[in-house]
């Protein structure tokens, strides 16, 4: 009963496909890429309008305020009406941007957002496709989120516009390594870099109890830390939203930008934030798999999209939390701790490996970890204790 | 290996290539690069190298082609627009290009069609890189640090 | 009809001669930059081109080779910029016709 709830929507794309019984190959492989395409964006597009509402309700509820109440149940429909409103706008082209470069740059961010989320599974037998080099690819397609940035802000020909651009991929350029890194002992411990087959590695159970996800490990865990923290910057959230900060550079590379323009930008931060999120939690979080074995009854899907609720309502909760960190700081703490704690992960890896994977592994991969760290924060305190504070400001 | 796929893809690329050679605006033709980039890496995937096509996007969309709009950004005040053009330049192009035909349909061995083959897996690069490519990747790895260092060095403000 | 080694090659060899194009009647240091880099990748694809059609079964030697090369002109790209910026510095132009200080 379990399996069919389970496989409910890999059965119910096989009796659509059915219907084609008897047409040539292609076809049916072209209805079967349409099928996936579909319901990955009918998926997260649904989970866009209502993250995007939830975000403000629980923003608003962390400052003592009610939030969106007005349209329909709870304020649950603002996001239609927000979507109405971003259509029936004006969209302003300012009269000496590239006309060409500024259209493309919005398309070319929501589809690499897009592409990205492709590669995920979201629970059994589902993702939307499957490549021998999954991670690599999911990696590959998000670097172009750099150049689409770089296009919004060169081709509006605004300098808030420009400046935005340029702190948004020098910090995602920073980010980017300790973002990547992290993900090399996974691949490395599993020997794969198919998302399916990280998944599978973390299927089992220690002692019958504690789930084998790579978070439960020494290395995994420091390197989940790094990673989520990475993933919070290349998405340009608080308190890393530098190139958008409003009470600095008006909107950063989105400042030229109007109508349903603004709204892909908007959609394409957020598709790009579940990427981030869903790779975490595959990676790390033990992607579809339930946290315990009485609980596998319920449907693989279903746990996905919890783990993945929980890293967003994480999101929402450092937003409401947090202010915004100065550029130099985040640099800093980029090149000279995330970095080397990167590498340190995949050297605590191997430890881990070579130790046996055991409690002996686990004990000695902690000690380099901690050994790392401790000796890290050392050096970089060393010269700030007893100076002075320094105040700096923009030249 | 379909054929529409094919011209799809060889129409975009030797699109996106021309314009990237003779586009006046710097930035258009660092971005045409780009494009004519994504269609080479299309064209690995044809070809069954997934991995090096996706290394290809990786390597050449995510820092090559920022690396050069970063170097117009930087050297800006004289460009904009390129305005020399040697047309002496577009005849020797198109000579080696007719040779290079000329010389590629007049060899009949190589008129064959894609054998059947074993897909290339991550795991036998992997296994190859880390067996008999060990030294070549190691005078890689050599060459790349050389090479950022270098580039460091020659973009450093020069003291007084 | 499925697309023959020749072809593939063709189509390389027209990358190779709008790169050569772009490095030959382009002044802008940087086009020169991007000509070379598409000779480049017209090679890269002709060592896949090879390698996909050689007869079976064989090492991945034209893959390797791709792999090797793309990274290497990648560091190729990254010192080339640098010298761009480099010589910017010293004469504030990139227009390769104007650096002649070595002309008698």
């Amino acid at each position: 009963m379990s399996k069919s709830i389970d496989q409910v929507f890999v059965n119910a794309k096989q009796w659509l496909l059915s219907w084609l019984a008897g047409s040539p190959t292609w076809l049916i492989q072209v209805a079967s890429i349409l099928i996936n395409i579909f319901m990955l964006l009918a998926v997260f597009l649904t989970l866009f309008a209502l993250i995007s509402v939830l975000e403000r309700k629980i923003l608003a509820r962390m400052q003592n305020r009610y939030g969106p109440n007005r349209v329909g149940p709870f304020g649950l429909f603002q996001p239609i009406a927000d979507g109405i409103k971003m259509l029936i706008k004006e969209d302003i082209v300012p009269e000496r941007a590239d006309k060409i470069v500024h259209f493309l740059a919005p398309v070319l961010l929501a589809a690499v957002a897009i592409l990205t989320l492709g590669v995920i599974p979201y629970g059994r037998n589902m993702a939307s496709f499957t490549i021998d080099g999954g991670i690599l690819f999911f990696f590959a397609v998000g670097s172009a989120t750099e150049l689409a940035v770089f296009m919004a802000g060169w081709a509006s020909n605004n300098k808030f516009s420009m400046l935005g651009a340029m702190r948004a991929i020098a910090q995602m350029f920073s980010y980017e390594l300790p973002l990547i890194i992290t993900v090399l002992p996974v691949v490395m411990v599993v020997g794969s870099l198919m998302p399916d087959r990280i998944v599978a590695a973390q299927a089992e159970y220690t002692f019958g109890v504690v789930p084998r996800w790579f978070v439960f490990t020494p290395w995994g865990a420091a390197a989940f830390i790094l990673f989520f923290v990475s993933g919070l910057v290349e998405s340009n959230r608080t308190p890393f939203d530098v190139p958008e900060g409003e009470s600095e550079i008006v909107a950063g590379h989105m400042t030229e930008y109007s109508g349903f323009k603004y709204a892909t930008f908007f959609m394409a931060e957020y598709l790009g934030m579940f990427a981030v999120s869903g790779l975490a939690a595959t990676l790390f979080l033990g992607g579809w798999h339930a946290p315990a074995r009485v609980l596998e009854i319920v449907p693989s899907y279903i746990w996905f999209f919890l783990k993945l609720s929980v890293l967003l309502f994480v999101y929402i909760w450092l937003r409401g939390t947090l202010p915004r960190t100065r550029i130099d700081q985040m640099m800093n703490i980029a090149w000279k701790f995330m970095l080397p704690m990167a590498f340190t992960c995949v050297i605590a890896a191997a430890v881990w490996h070579y130790a046996g994977r055991g409690l002996r592994g686990w004990l000695w991969s902690l000690f380099v970890i901690a050994i790392v760290y401790s000796a890290l924060s050392i050096v970089l305190d060393i010269r700030r204790k007893f100076a002075p504070r320094v105040y700096r400001f923009a030249e | 290996m379909s054929s529409a796929a094919f011209v799809i893809i060889a129409i975009f690329t030797l699109a996106a290539a021309l314009a990237a050679a003779t586009l006046r605006k710097l930035m258009h033709a660092a971005l045409s690069f780009a494009a004519a980039l994504v269609g080479l890496a299309a064209f690995f995937f044809l070809l069954g190298a997934e991995f090096v096509g996706l290394a290809l996007v990786f390597i050449y969309i995510g820092a090559v082609a920022v690396l050069i709009v970063f170097t117009i950004l930087l050297t800006r005040r004289d460009v904009g627009e390129d305005r020399g053009f040697n047309w002496a330049g577009v005849i020797i192009a198109l000579a080696v290009f007719c040779g290079l035909t000329w010389s590629i349909l007049a060899t009949q061995s190589i008129s064959i069609v894609a054998p059947h083959i074993r897909a290339l897996t991550v795991k036998r690069i992997g296994e190859a890189l880390m067996t008999g490519y060990v030294w070549p990747l190691q005078c890689v790895g050599v060459l790349l640090t050389a090479a950022l260092i270098g580039a460091l060095i020659l973009v450093m403000e020069e003291k007084r | 009809m499925t697309p023959t080694l020749q072809i593939f090659l063709i189509v390389s060899a027209a990358l190779f001669s709008i790169g050569l194009l772009a490095a030959l009647s382009r002044r802008h240091a940087i086009f020169i930059l991007i000509g070379i880099e598409l000779m480049l990748a017209a090679a890269n694809l002709n060592f896949i081109a090879f390698w996909r059609f050689a007869p079976q079964p064989h090492q991945p030697t034209g893959v390797m080779f791709a792999i090797f090369s793309i990274a290497i002109s990648a560091a190729e790209a990254a010192v080339g910029l640098a010298m761009v910026i480099a010589v910017y510095r010293h004469y504030h132009t990139t227009n390769v016709d104007q650096l002649n200080q070595l002309k008698g």
